[in-house]
Order: C-alpha cells, then sequence, then structure tokens
C-alpha cells in the first residue's frame, strides 16, 4: 500500500482539507474488503498449501508428517485422476457448446421484433437464477424411468437415464443447459442488438446472402460478447459440483470437485486433497485471468 | 429498417416467433411441473400418462411443515375427528399417514433450515453489500498504482471453487468452533459475494457524475458527508440490485452449506435433497418444499430483470 499513490483528486484543496483527507477515506473503503478476502480465502488457501506437502488426515489425531511433493507426484500420476479430469472435459464439452447452440440461437430468435418480448425474456432467464442443488434434485423426478415426463413426452418407454452410466452425464449436461442457456441468451442478445443496423441495410443493398452477413457481420461483432458467456461458462462448467451430485452417483459422472470432495471429506485424505486442490485452483486460476482480459476488453468499446 | 418487408421475411418473422414460444414453454415445463407437483394429491404426482388437470389442494405443505409417522391402516373414525383440520387435509388425500404421538403438532425440520437460509443469506448480504459499497467508491473516485491488480485480485476470489475453499475453512473453522454455525457460513457467503459487490457497484458509482460531489465540496461538505448525502442516494437502484443478487447467490448456495453445516445451521439447499432418501420418496412434499424455496428468487428476478445483464457479466456490459 505504501507505494499508492494519489493522482486525481487534489488533496491540498481547500474542500478537501476539511474533516479526513481522501487518501484517508480512500484506505478506510478499501482495506478492509482486502484484508477481509486475505483473511478469509488467501489464508485459508495458505493453510492448505502446507498441508498439501504432508500426509495429514484430518479424522484422526495424528500429527501431520511432512511428505515433500510426494501428494502431487502420486495424484499427477493416478490414472484415475486423469479419468476425473476427462469426464470433466467432456462435460465442460458437451455442456458449454449445448449452451452456446440453444443460448446463441434463442438469442438469434428473439432479436427481432416480438410481441411481449420483455417478458419472455424475463420468463426465459427465470433457469438461471434457481438453485441448482434444488431444482437438480426435481430432475430427478423428471428423468424418472418409470413415471418421468421427459421419457413420456419423448415416448422413450423407460428409458434409463441417470442409471445409466452411459447416460448420466449427458442428463447432467442437459439440466444444465436448460440452466445456463439462458446466460449465452442474455449476453448474446446484448451483443447482437449492438450490432448497428445500418451495417445489415448495407449488406442488404450489396445483396449479401444471410450466409455472408451472418458470417461477415453478426457474428465478428457478437464474438467478444460471446467469448466472455464461454469463457465464464467454461469455468464454471469445470468446478461444477452441486448437479452431478446431486443428481447421480456414477463413476461417469464423477467430476473433479466430486473427486475432491469425496477424497476430502469422506476419504478424510486431507493432505492429498489440499495437494488436487491446488492442481485445480492453478486451472482455474489461468481461466480465470483470460476470463477478466476479454470482460476489460469489452469494457473499454 | 426498411418499412417494407417481403412475403418471405415477414413469413420468417412467424417462424420465428413460433419458435421461440416453443422454447420459451420448454424451458418454463419443469418449473410448472414443479409448481403443479406440489398441490397435487400424492397419488396423482407419479402417474402415466402425466397428470395435468386435477383438484389443487395444500396437503404437500402440510407434509412438508409437520413431521408424521407412517400407518399400515387408514386412521380409526375417532382419531380422524379428533385430528385438526389440516391433518384431516393430509387424510383426505387417501394417505395412511398419522401425526407422531397425539400431543402437540411437531414441526418437520423444514421451516427451522428455511430460516437458517433467510438469516444467513440476509446477513451476509447486508455484510457483503455496505462493505462492497464502500470499496467500489474508494475505487471509483481514488485513483491509485496497481489499481487493476486489485481489482483481479478481488474478483479472482469469487472464482475459486467452493470445495477448494472448503477444505481449509472446515479445519479452521473446527478449530475455533465455527463448524454448523450461522456465523460460520455467514462469513463465507459475505467473502464470496464481496468481490461481486465491488465489481458491480464500481459500475453504477462510475455512473454518477463527480461533479455532484465537487459541487457538495464546494458547499462546505466533508467527503464522508458528500458520500453519505450525495452518493449513497444516487446509487440506491444500484445498491438494491446488488443486494437481490448477493441474497439470490447465498440462498442458493449449496456446497459450503453441505460441507459446514449437518443440523443446527443447516441452510435448505442441502436439507431439501437430503430429504429423498431411499424408497419412494414422496415428490409432492419434495415439490412443495422446493416451491417455497424458488418463490422468493422467482419475485427477485422479475423485480431484477433490467439488471440481469449487468449483474450476470460483473458490471461489465450495461444496457
Amino acid at each position: 500500500m505504501a507505494t499508492v499513490v494519489m493522482t486525481s483528486l487534489d488533496s491540498k484543496s481547500r474542500a478537501a482539507s476539511r474533516g479526513l483527507s481522501d487518501i484517508k477515506i480512500r484506505n478506510l473503503f478499501i482495506i478492509p474488503t482486502i484484508l477481509f478476502l486475505i483473511v478469509f480465502n488467501i489464508f485459508p488457501l495458505i493453510y492448505s498449501l502446507g498441508y498439501s506437502f504432508t500426509d495429514f488426515r484430518a479424522s484422526t489425531n495424528a500429527p501431520a508428517t511432512f511428505v515433500g511433493l510426494q501428494n502431487y507426484r502420486e495424484l499427477l500420476n493416478d490414472p484415475f485422476i486423469w479419468a476425473n479430469f476427462a469426464i470433466t472435459a467432456k462435460y465442460v464439452i458437451v455442456s458449454v457448446t449445448g449452451q452456446v447452440v440453444v443460448g446463441f440461437g434463442t438469442a438469434m430468435l428473439l432479436n427481432r421484433e416480438i410481441p411481449f418480448k420483455g417478458l419472455i425474456t424475463t420468463l426465459l432467464l427465470l433457469p438461471m437464477m434457481l438453485s441448482m442443488a434444488v431444482v437438480g434434485l426435481f430432475w430427478k423426478l423428471l428423468y424418472d424411468p418409470s413415471f418421468g415426463i421427459i421419457n413420456y413426452a419423448l415416448g422413450l418407454g423407460s428409458f434409463e437415464w441417470l442409471a445409466n452410466p452411459d447416460m448420466a452425464l449427458y442428463a447432467v449436461a442437459i439440466t444444465d443447459i436448460w440452466m445456463w442457456s439462458p446466460f449465452v441468451m442474455l449476453l448474446s442478445l446484448a451483443g447482437l442488438s449492438a450490432v448497428p443496423r445500418h451495417l445489415y441495410e448495407a449488406a442488404a443493398i450489396d445483396r449479401a446472402g444471410p450466409f455472408y452477413t451472418f458470417f461477415r457481420i453478426t457474428l465478428p461483432l457478437v464474438a467478444p460478447i460471446l467469448m466472455i458467456a464461454i469463457i465464464f461458462r467454461t469455468m464454471e462448467a469445470f468446478k461444477t459440483f452441486d448437479l452431478a451430485y446431486i443428481l447421480t452417483s456414477q463413476p461417469t459422472t464423477e467430476v473433479i470437485s466430486i473427486r475432491l470432495y469425496k477424497m476430502a471429506f469422506q476419504e478424510w485424505q486431507t493432505g492429498r486433497s489440499c495437494a488436487l486442490a491446488y492442481i485445480v485452483l492453478i486451472m482455474v486460476l489461468a481461466i480465470t485471468n483470460i476470463y477478466v482480459k476479454y470482460l476489460n476488453r469489452v469494457k473499454e468499446r | 429498417m426498411a418499412a417494407v418487408q417481403t412475403r418471405s421475411e415477414r413469413a420468417l418473422n412467424r417462424v420465428a416467433i413460433a419458435a421461440v414460444l416453443v422454447i420459451t414453454l420448454l424451458f418454463l415445463a419443469p418449473i410448472y411441473w414443479i409448481t403443479s407437483t406440489a398441490f397435487k394429491p400424492r397419488n396423482l404426482a407419479t402417474t402415466i400418462p402425466p397428470t395435468v388437470i386435477f383438484e389443487p389442494e395444500i396437503s404437500p405443505f402440510v407434509k412438508l411443515f409437520t413431521k408424521r409417522s407412517q400407518l399400515r391402516a387408514a386412521p380409526e373414525p375417532e382419531d380422524y375427528a379428533a385430528a385438526p383440520w389440516w391433518e384431516r387435509l393430509v387424510f383426505d388425500g387417501g394417505e395412511k399417514v398419522v401425526r407422531s404421538g397425539r400431543g402437540d403438532v411437531q414441526l418437520s425440520g423444514y421451516p427451522n433450515r428455511f430460516m437458517n437460509s433467510l438469516i444467513v443469506a440476509i446477513t451476509s448480504t447486508v455484510l457483503a453489500v455496505s462493505m462492497g459499497t464502500f470499496t467500489a467508491y474508494g475505487f471509483s473516485r481514488f485513483k491509485m498504482k496497481g489499481e487493476a491488480d486489485l481489482l483481479f485480485f478481488i474478483l479472482s476470489t469469487r472464482m475459486l471453487p467452493p470445495v477448494v475453499v472448503a477444505i481449509p475453512m472446515f479445519l479452521m473453522y473446527r478449530a475455533v468452533g465455527l463448524n454448523d454455525t450461522h456465523w460460520g457460513l455467514i462469513i463465507l457467503y459475505t467473502a464470496f459475494n464481496l468481490s461481486f459487490s465491488v465489481w458491480l457497484m464500481k459500475g453504477f458509482i462510475d455512473e454518477i457524475p463527480k461533479e455532484y460531489e465537487e459541487a457538495a465540496l464546494v458547499d462546505g461538505y466533508t467527503r464522508l458527508e458528500a458520500f453519505f448525502k450525495i452518493v449513497l442516494p444516487e446509487a440506491a437502484t444500484g445498491i438494491a440490485a446488488t443486494a437481490v443478487f448477493c441474497f439470490i447467490t447465498a440462498w442458493n448456495e449449496y456446497a459450503f452449506a453441505l460441507i459446514m453445516t449437518n443440523r443446527r445451521a443447516q441452510t435448505a439447499p442441502p436439507f431439501i435433497p437430503s430429504q429423498v432418501g431411499s424408497g419412494l420418496p414422496d415428490w409432492t412434499v419434495i415439490a412443495a418444499g422446493t416451491f417455497l424455496f424458488l418463490l422468493p428468487v422467482a419475485i427477485f428476478t422479475f423485480l431484477l430483470r433490467n439488471h440481469l445483464l449487468r449483474g450476470m457479466s460483473f458490471g461489465a456490459i450495461r444496457k
């Protein structure tokens, strides 16, 4: 904080000399938040970094023994952990692709004069505001092989969704697509409505076809905002826990957060789980970095 | 827009409108199904073909709020006559159930979990929004070196996977006795929402012209007075929108609540799934619990509708 320099307001001015100085106010306003985040987010992470080099188990009173990089070495050589990462990657690809297709498609449809457009948009946004865990649970009934309305509506008889190892991950992804396509739609709609009308008019005068117009005008102009949606959803899908944990207990749906949860709170391999948490953390921070770059880029425009 | 539309354009428009309607109905179907199941008698909840038309009843809500044990046969007439009106509703639904014991009505776990959700979500929202508003003002009005890095640091705390943070927090809470307490969850949710609140409020405060405060400073206000009397009233809409977003996030949160609480401070999201258990669950009760839990969020979403874009993009995109 010592390097912080005031530039915007003249602290020597008469106005600012009354009451607390601007620097004091700024520090008073900002430092508590930074401290709070350091104490409750950063300190715990330092704490768990320490444990990640030990064989500590929170379920016993045995003191932790320093084991160096052993946890990391074992985790990175464990084919089962890589399988969890592969499941997570598959989940991310399926659910984010689905969300982009449905969300962007719906936005394209909505980007015109439509009666009750405001109401329809608000209704479409409802799923993403709801609790994943609570609504996800109810999808268990919708997917039920004997009396679920999905099988009834699609005429699938007693098709197994959640109890079927090949289908379960897709079922979770479908629920996720239902919840989060509206998010992609919301952002795409903002991007689409910002495309200047005159570009379309010019294209129409030049007798450009719909494909040309889409790929040369619409997509490039919506791309930055769509990228924000995609990166954000990728990050969230990578961290996913609630939906998969509640809907199924199939080994084929054990995404990395679920593995981490089980390792930490069911198997009580605290030291090892701290190491895995760090591996996950580094991946998430990498995506966050890209995300913030895009956020700032769009903001500047 | 050109006033003249060709016939094919009009046809295309009509197809788009039809498609939008179908998509909207599909998206709302699960929510409709939750709502309708919450008002069904138990025997109509899981029929094939699904029951769409039925006489709505509130017995699922009675069952949701009170505890009872299963009977093997229908209640005796004198038991029926002695039962309070809401119990008769349950009997009338054809259920062979009765309250456990003849004494006072026993509440189920649900009202308590709902209260816990309210306490935790409201307190953490108040903390996150008030701290976030001050901090956002600090970032908005005073330039400093490393501002972008600090803001990135603040945002990055939001992106941490809950399970990653939960492992050390669980151990620390266990050491200081904060596991399964309201304050334990409140602190976690405040930390989680704080970054969001700073980013969103910074966007709202950036939009308030600096000249307002400068005029006030010339008029003899101190900067603190200017902040409280000029900036805060101007930012009221933004504060309300931020608060609603923070409330919804805390209200919906599952992973921390699952790990950090089990009884006393448990909130509704981990509680509702734990009621399913094994065997055939009573989906009308689950639907009733889900419906009540979703209701506040649905109302808030409607109130927030003009700020959703902004909130979801951490204040980066304004409309």
